[in-house]
Parts: structure tokens; sequence; C-alpha cells
């Protein structure tokens, strides 16, 4: 690190001590911040910080801080993952804040996102979801050549488009509505692109828009924040071939 | 069909009877425009053109209108109310990157039209605001026979500033909810792809632009003298 200019932030960050606790804002000072730190480094000191002072630190999740995991799940100044396009929390840097700037942390705010702990939320939902279709029933045995089904490039493509989610959730923090359409839209359009997917695509988008609704998210209402807030930008004509789907599963 | 209780089903539900209101919309602009003469007899003509169509296609039709306008409100508020428990404690900072006033109170501009409705279809329909100007107490003669005088209802009532007032803020309503409404109703229908639903965006607000000066012109040129019954 060369530059050795340093930032000073206050950071307001949300503090929970587990599901049932109504949680408040407390207010900390960041120190001796480089704008070559990461988001998450830039927590990493304050709660070294705090951990010397006797104070218990700030919990969030993370793993594999290279923006492809999707762990990651804060809500900065009012958008998931900060709002710089297609970055995760990991993924942004210092430099995009100014010395003596305030900054909001918050956790994923959801109904169906109960929050763990300070900045943690239970996400299991999404995995709800993708257990009512998100997967392709295969018999196993051989192995079949890589050539056996042949699928045109430009569908190839927009099925990896789909299946670029990470399954961070932040299309659902981002939702007015707590809406999880992008994530399920995603992953029913990934798999009815795909002739392997195709077979079970009826009770597909059937069975995960259900499983949608039990799991306590909104409805969607075209809003469009959560492409805005997906770090891999993922499209809403995703959902809107979900809803394709949908309406040619009710004539199937 | 999982038209009523899905998530899925109950946007196409919505989708589907707000774009026929649209639709009736255009449609009754076009009719109404009519009051700028450019139809044999003006609005009394095609007012009177209106009621002679058989009796049972009215009743129908009306019907019909209803039908999709409850349909609309009992799944606007019943979605409205899902909604707004999806996410039950806001964010202490809003910073919104793509939601629109107009898509963020769709359930208010939604209620001030209800209202509207209601009004509009007493002041002009059953015409029981101003019972003095009614159009069917009041006959004029076209084309050999004795038919109601629409435009000099329509034209009383749009000399008084608050009516004119009123009709104008509804239509202010109307433009907010269909430049969302109208670029939603593709989405949901799955009809519009990545490259399409940016125009699409644009398209639905222009046409929302278009039914707002079309219709707000007639109480403006009439309360501004312009145009005489």
């Amino acid at each position: 690190m060369s530059d050795h200019k340093t930032m000073t932030l206050t950071l307001i960050v949300w503090r929970q001590k587990n599901a049932s606790d109504p949680g408040k804002f407390e207010t900390y000072t960041a120190k001796n911040i480089t704008e070559h730190h990461s988001f998450l480094e830039m927590l990493d000191c304050v709660n070294e910080d705090l951990i010397h002072a006797g104070k218990e630190p700030i919990v969030f999740d993370h793993d594999c801080r290279e923006g492809i995991c999707g762990m990651c799940s804060q809500v900065i100044n009012g958008a998931p993952h900060g709002g710089q396009d297609r970055t995760t929390v990991c993924q942004l840097h210092m430099r995009k804040f100014k010395d003596g700037d305030t900054i909001y942390i918050e956790p994923w705010r959801a109904r169906a996102f109960p929050i763990i702990k300070d900045l943690i939320v239970d996400r299991a939902a999404l995995d709800t979801i993708i257990q009512a279709g998100g997967y392709t029933s295969c018999h196993t045995g051989g192995v079949p050549d890589g050539n056996a089904i042949l699928i045109p490039k430009p569908i190839a493509e927009e099925a990896t488009d789909a299946a670029e989610c990470i399954g961070c959730g932040a299309c659902v923090a981002g939702c007015p509505n707590g809406a999880a359409m992008l994530f399920t839209g995603a992953k029913v359009s990934q798999l009815a692109l795909l002739p392997q997917g195709r077979a079970e695509a009826v009770a597909r988008v059937k069975n995960m828009t259900n499983a949608m609704i039990e799991c306590g998210f909104g409805n969607c209402s075209n809003h469009y924040e959560c492409m805005a807030a997906c770090p891999k930008g993922v499209n809403v004509k995703f959902i809107a071939r979900m809803n394709r789907e949908f309406i040619k599963a009710q004539f199937a | 069909m999982q038209l009523t209780s899905s998530s899925i089903g109950r946007k196409i539900l919505m989708a589907i009877t707000g774009q026929s209101m649209v639709l009736f919309a255009v449609i009754h602009l076009l009719g109404n425009s009519s009051i700028f003469g450019w139809l044999n007899g003006g609005i009394n003509a095609y007012a009177e053109h209106l009621h002679s169509l058989p009796l049972p296609f009215i009743i129908g039709f009306r019907l019909v209108m209803l039908a999709m306008v409850c349909v609309h409100i009992w799944f606007g508020i019943q979605l409205t109310i899902e909604n707004r428990g999806g996410r039950p404690q806001q964010y202490a900072v809003k910073a919104t990157q793509k939601t629109t006033f107009a898509s963020e109170n769709m359930i208010w501009t939604g209620a001030l039209l209800g209202l509207f409705l209601v009004y509009h279809l007493l002041h002009f329909t059953f015409q029981t605001i101003s019972p003095e100007t009614a159009a069917l107490k009041n006959l004029v003669p076209l084309h050999n026979e004795m038919v109601p005088n629409v435009l000099g209802m329509v034209v009383a009532g749009f000399k008084n500033f608050l009516v004119s007032f009123i009709y104008a803020g509804a239509m202010i309503a109307l433009f907010l909810h269909l430049s969302h409404g109208i670029q939603s109703f593709f989405q949901t229908m799955g009809w519009s792809c990545d490259k399409t639903q940016p125009i699409l965006v644009k398209f639905g607000t222009l046409v929302a632009l278009v039914l707002f000066l079309g219709y707000v012109t007639i109480p403006l040129t009439i309360f501004a003298g312009i145009l005489k019954g």
C-alpha cells in the first residue's frame, strides 16, 4: 500500500442479539482506513478495535471474499451490496467512500429472512424454493457423451446468464415487497431453457412459485429494484420468462 | 387453474383486468373527442349512437367492465397488504434505484381513480350531481329527432372550476397509474425480454401521457372558454 492517506468514517450499524431481540443502531468510528481496504476488511478493522476494547464484534456473513459465493449480505446506505453496479459487498472498496462519510449498515430486511444476529439473516427460504423444483431428476448411469444433447449456442448463453445467480438474496433485500421473483425466475428459466430441464418444467414452475409464497416472500409488482440490486446483473427478463412458463403450465 | 390463489396468477389477473380498462380508456377518449366536432353532430350524436346499441349488449358490456373493476380492486388491495408484509421493517436509509413514485403509489393512485370513477358515473352516467343540466332531461334536436344534450351537460359541468379541477386531478392519477401499469402488463404476461423491456417502459409512459393530455384537454378548453356549448 503505497498510498498512506487514511480515512475516518462513522458507521451506524444494526446490532441485534437474536431473532427475538428488537435490535437497534449503534455508532462506531472506523479509523485508519485506506482506499484499498475492501468494505469487509474495513469491518474487520473495526471489529479488531471492538475486540481490543472488550466489546462484542459486529457479526456479518462472508466467505469467499471474491464475489462468487453469495454469502456477504449487507445493505449499505439503503442499497443491497452498497449499490455499485454488479458488485458484492466483499468486492466493494473503500475508494467508493470519502473521509468523514457516515455509512449506514443494515441486514437484508424481508419477512422471509429472519435476522439471526446483527447483519446475518437466515436465507434458508431460498433453499426451500430450490428444493421445491430447482433441479433435474437424473437417472444415474454411464456419463453421456458431451455432444449427445445438442444445445444451440444462444440458448446455452441465455441459460448461463440465468445461472449466474449466486443466491445471495440481494433481489429480495432490494424488493420493496420482499419478493423472491428474480431468484426463482432465474432458476426456472435456466432449467426451462435446457432440454434436460424441460421435462419437468411444468411441475417446477408451479412448485417453486408456491414455495416462494409459503416461505413468506411478497409478490412481484414490477419495480425492477431486484435487477438493480443483483451483483450478477441477472435481468428481469427471466421473471417475464417465468411468467410465460407459469401461463404455459396452466394449459399443460 | 391457480389464477386466484398463486402469486403469478393474481398478478396476471391484475394485468388483464388493468389492461382491459386501459383499452376502454383509449376507446372512451376516442369517443369523447367527438366533442371537438370531428363527428357530424358532435358528442350528442356519439352518445345517441351508443344509446341506440342493443340493450343486452350495453348491459353485458357494463357488467363486464364492473367485473373488471371489482377484480382489479379486490386483488389490488389483497396483494398490496401481502406485499407490505413482505418487508415488515423498512431500511433506515431509503435508496431505491429503479422504483418510481408511480410504481410505489399504485394503491393510492388506484384509490383516487376508484373514487373518481364513482363521481364520474354519478356526474355523467346517472346524472345526479347536477340534475338541472342532466342530458336525459334536456333534449335537443339532432338530425330530425330529439336527443339528450350531452354537450350542454358536459360544458355546464366543466365551466365550474371545482369540477374541472377534480377531473384534471384524476387524470394526473390516471397518468401515474398507467405509466407503471401499462409496461407492467407486458412484463407480467411474459411478453418482454431484455431488449423490449426498456422500450415498453417508455411506450407505457407515452400512452399514459397521451391519455392524460387527451382527457385533460376537454375540461381545460371548456373552462378556458375555447370550447363552447
